[in-house]
């Protein structure tokens, strides 16, 4: 984990909002997510509204990582498919460009061999795009040079 | 690593409570989320055991405001201390920009705080950190029992780096807050100087 920080910038992050609002509705889905795998939240596409957004990209971020250390144990690299089946709703939670997680929940409206394809399509799309950002953010070390201990001490006032 | 959003000015940084099993690093989680301010922190997440011992990790967001016009989010996790959860340990650490040492003072205690602190570092080089140079702060937690070894004592056993130590009572939440507050400090002098590499 000696990778540096990652910054994410307007031009990256539209593209990522574009390929996930293309994703929820060629899938026909409720609610599409992308976490990085540390559990933040990058961008949410759909209805996330009574979704505890920040929750839930903590959560699948220990999905992804629980499950991750499943598949060591049996000499597996990752699991980086994973579909849970409710009542009502289904999510799919999907390893992207090795640091992202996709999620996309979904109901009886849609499938999951129709959410499968179509994440499979947007995650050449989004391996791009965080390609940019990774490049970018190398670039950039130090994104935020100009905090000062000042700034830092207010935070605490 | 840091996740830095510009787009919606975010700064996203990883603080992770780690010591041996009952230390009170649950403790320190829930005495923050009762002071805070509640638009100041999400919900806590915990994943239990019924026996109310850390089987995978408690979750806390917190949002303490902006510096130069970014939001800053810290997300606190906790470890499962119990030694047989090593493999959870490591995965929690992933990512982390932060750790929180917090042993237990404790006499009958002095080993496994010991262990735990070796645990930690084995761990932090496994994903690639290096466990002189991470942001650390150390906490003396249960310092209202009787029976517990000196800070002297303790300094000698844990604090080879001589990072910042407190004395703390997370049940009381004396400490509690002079820990958080040190080691965010720590985190964001780092991301400052533009992270480890
Ligand atoms: N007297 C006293 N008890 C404490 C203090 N901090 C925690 N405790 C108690 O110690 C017990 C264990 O605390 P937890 O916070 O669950 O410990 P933990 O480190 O999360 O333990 P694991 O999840 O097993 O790793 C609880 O009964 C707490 O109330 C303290 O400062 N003083
Ligand atoms: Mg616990």
């Amino acid at each position: 984990m000696s990778q540096g920080n990652l910054i994410l910038r307007e031009p990256e992050y539209e593209a990522f909002l574009s390929i996930l609002r293309k994703l929820l509705a060629d899938a026909s889905a409720k609610v599409v997510f992308l976490v990085d795998k540390n559990g933040t939240l990058l961008a949410s596409v759909g209805d996330a509204v009574g979704f505890d957004t920040t929750s839930l990209a903590s959560l699948a971020a220990g999905n992804i990582a629980a499950t991750g250390g499943l598949a060591n144990l049996i000499g597996e690299k990752e699991f980086s498919i994973l579909f849970h089946e409710g009542e009502r709703d289904n999510m799919h939670l999907s390893v992207v460009a090795e640091r992202l997680i996709l999620v996309v929940v979904f109901d009886r409206r849609s499938s999951v061999g129709l959410v499968r394809l179509r994440v499979r399509q947007a995650t050449a799309r989004l391996a791009a795009v965080m390609a940019v950002a990774v490049a970018a953010s190398d670039a950039e070390q130090g994104g935020v040079e100009e905090l000062t201990e000042a700034d830092i001490e207010s935070l605490f006032k | 690593m840091s996740f830095i959003n510009y787009s919606s000015r975010e700064i996203n940084c990883k603080i992770v409570y780690y010591g041996p099993g009952l230390c009170g690093k649950t403790t320190n989680l829930q005495f923050i989320y009762k002071r805070m301010n509640p638009e100041a922190r999400g919900k806590m997440i915990s994943l239990a055991t019924e026996s109310e011992r850390t089987l995978f990790f408690d979750f806390l967001p917190l949002s303490l405001g902006e510096i130069r016009g970014f939001k800053t989010r810290f997300h606190l996790y906790t470890v499962p201390g119990q030694v047989f959860y090593d493999a959870s340990r490591r995965l929690i650490l992933r990512g982390v920009d932060g750790v929180v040492f917090c042993a237990d003072s404790q006499l009958t205690r002095v080993d496994a705080n010991e262990e735990s602190m070796e645990n930690l570092r084995v761990n932090l080089r496994e994903q690639g950190y290096d466990p002189d140079r991470l942001p650390l702060v150390l906490q003396y937690n249960k310092r209202d029992l009787p029976n517990v070894a000196s800070l002297a004592e303790l300094h000698a056993l844990l604090n080879r780096r001589n990072v910042p130590e407190y004395e703390a009572s997370a049940t009381t939440g004396i400490g509690v807050f002079e820990t958080l507050k040190a080691v965010i400090k720590l985190v964001l002098i780092d991301l400052k100087r533009g992270g480890r590499q």
